[in-house]
């Protein structure tokens, strides 16, 4: 065992490091902050679902953020009408809307990517407006308003030892947000290793050869779609908990393509992509809007004109520039050079008959 | 004992007749080869049998079971594998993980064991990933196992695709062009594996070739195709001297 933790490549380590900079940063950060980085691992969590449709299956869907809603509503009526806990709500909503979404992927199984990208668009479209029917149930425009909810006297206890100070509901539901982070990424990445994942990836490379490997086209595709829809409908119900409250206007078409633009730039078809994906997509934006204001080399008639748009345009171009240098995303950058380095690192090595070279300082 | 029965079989693409009535048989253990000039519809049979395209007439028996009317992914099961005339694999993945895909039908683990890996999922992964390698040690590719499928030559993805079909071990093996697009050594290499392929493995060959001597050196029985229909069948030797064949392929004197 002792022998497998040390001959476990450098990324395992990495996993390490990063799993304990999530556990260990609400201890640093204010209590706000935390509820910054809870809704980054709430879009990673989303965009792990779109990533597993779009990245490792192959299909794509403008209409993830209504997978979300569909979530978010489920644990507020669950919560407010049944009176259930709040923790119990979010695997209920996940498998509920995994369901809707396996029953959304049967018919856009007829549907060519063109057709599909549109199908789900007009699912994020009409979404909102369909949630504001049933009023009784819903809360119409206004939505519905969720209780606070307080850490457990053992995880307060626990964080006051550590930090000194009382936990915040922020920084409670940060934990729960990275303890349903943690179990959905690992799922994903056993999936995409296993059978199942497989044959998704299979179908995204060639639908023709998984076929006549003997891969059920149809259902993994909807499979796919369920699973996806799954981690957007936990991801949604997590997003209910940490604002408080659920309205219509919570899931603007907006956050559709926020999600998809999360998966894309991150890296299609990786594990770590998502994360990084979602970092990108929530504070690329708010910084942008804080940027903008303080350049002054920006014409002071242009910004007037362009204020509003300005955090906009940004957010674009540096989306144009990440599609032009790193085009299979961040973790396809980091990739790529970490090949080249060894590659150099090796190749100075072999022209020394395998000694590393000599060290300018001392040699 | 008749393996493969293809009955009067048509397909038509609009108002092309890509295969007109088109009957032959294969009997277990033997190696039969699909000839014909380009577009004679060998392709296309190909796809009919394995239910890519639907035939508009006629049937394919496998074992005395009719495929033509099964989904295509179940093709498979009736023990029929093949290859692709311009290699189909699955580029993002490695060669063991392209041959573990072609053992699909042989694995059961679903979603959620996927997901959440139990002990008898972890076993069966290992089972499939021995299979897997032993194949491709069989076609003679273990070096390379590990290595990203779509960084290879040409020749070398041929075999991954051949190892892909043979991992579930298919009755039947269809092959599109073997000796397609590869080297002189890799032809003969190739039609040496084809021969521990019948004569190790015990399968069933169809193929389509352009490559007559690869056919004629291989093969038991010979089916000539012209514009979607058989001209001729028979012994390399037969064939080689019957007259439509020949016309088919220099045009008439």
């Amino acid at each position: 065992m002792l022998q497998r933790i040390r001959n476990s490549p450098p990324r395992y380590w990495l996993v390490v490091v990063v799993i304990l900079f999530f556990i260990g940063l609400p201890t640093v950060i204010g209590s706000f902050q935390a509820s910054e980085w809870a809704q980054v691992l709430i879009l990673a969590i989303a965009i792990m679902g779109l990533n597993i449709l779009v990245g490792y299956s192959g299909q794509i869907s403008l209409g993830h953020g209504a997978f979300m809603a569909i979530g978010a509503y489920a644990s507020a009526i669950l919560v407010h009408k049944y009176k259930m806990d709040y923790l119990v709500t979010i695997p209920i909503a996940g498998l509920l809307t995994g369901m809707i979404g396996f029953l959304f992927g049967v018919p856009a199984l007829r549907l060519s990517a063109l057709y599909l990208a549109l199908a789900t668009f007009a699912l994020a479209v009409v979404t909102p407006s369909l949630i504001k029917r049933p009023a009784e149930l819903t809360g119409g425009v206004q939505g519905i308003i969720l209780p606070p909810i307080d850490p457990p006297p053992l995880a307060s206890d626990a964080f006051t030892a550590v930090t000194g100070t009382a936990m915040t509901s922020d920084q409670w539901i940060y934990y729960v947000t990275l303890a349903f982070a943690l179990v959905l990424f690992w799922l994903a990445w056993n999936l995409v290793r296993h059978r199942a994942g497989r044959a998704m990836r299979a179908i995204r490379d060639g639908e023709v050869a998984a076929a006549a490997s003997g891969v059920n086209i149809a259902g993994y595709k909807t499979l796919a779609f369920g699973i996806s829809a799954l981690y957007a409908g936990i991801a949604g119900s997590l997003f209910g908990l940490a604002v408080g409250f659920v309205s219509p206007d919570t899931f603007p078409v907006a956050l559709s393509i926020q999600l998809l633009v999360g998966t894309v730039v991150g890296g299609l078809a990786s594990i770590p992509g998502p994360l990084i994906g979602a970092i990108f997509a929530y504070f690329l934006p708010i910084e942008s809007n804080q940027w903008v204001p303080t350049q002054t080399w920006i014409p002071s008639q242009i910004a007037s004109t362009v204020e509003k748009a300005g955090p906009a345009v940004t957010y674009g171009v540096v989306l144009i520039l990440i599609m032009i240098f790193a085009p299979n995303g961040v973790v396809g950058l980091i990739t790529a050079g970490y090949a080249r380095l060894r590659r150099r690192l090796r190749g100075a090595a072999d022209r020394d008959s395998g000694q590393m070279p000599p060290d300018p300082q001392t040699g | 004992m008749t393996l493969l029965d293809v009955r009067e079989l048509g397909v038509r693409f609009g108002g092309v007749v890509a295969l007109d009535r088109v009957s032959f048989t294969v009997d277990a253990g033997e190696v039969v080869a699909l000839i014909g000039p380009n577009g004679a519809g060998k392709t296309t049979l190909f796809n009919v049998i394995t239910r890519v395209y639907r035939p508009s007439s006629g049937s394919v028996l496998v074992d005395g079971q009719p495929v033509s009317r099964m989904p295509p992914h179940h093709v498979v099961r009736h023990g029929l594998a093949r290859t692709f005339q311009n290699v189909a694999l699955f580029r993002s993945m490695s060669v063991l993980e392209n041959v573990i895909v072609g053992d699909h039908t042989r694995t059961r683990s679903g979603w959620l064991e996927s997901m959440i890996p139990m002990p008898g999922t972890v076993r069966e992964e290992a089972k499939a990933r021995t299979r897997a390698m032993e194949m491709i040690d069989f076609v003679g590719l273990g070096d390379v196992a590990m290595r990203p499928v779509a960084a290879l030559p040409f020749g070398t993805q041929k075999r991954v695709e051949l190892a892909r079909a043979l991992v579930s071990k298919p009755r039947l093996l269809l092959l599109d062009e073997p000796a397609g697009g590869i080297s002189h050594e890799e032809v003969d290499a190739t039609a040496r594996l084809l021969r521990r392929i019948h004569d190790e493995l015990g399968m069933t060959v169809l193929l389509v070739e352009h490559h007559m001597a690869f056919v004629m050196g291989i093969s038991d029985r010979v089916v000539v195709l012209d514009f979607g229909r058989k001209i001729a069948e028979g012994s390399p030797g037969e064939v080689q001297r019957n007259p439509a064949v020949i016309e088919a392929y220099l045009g008439a004197a």
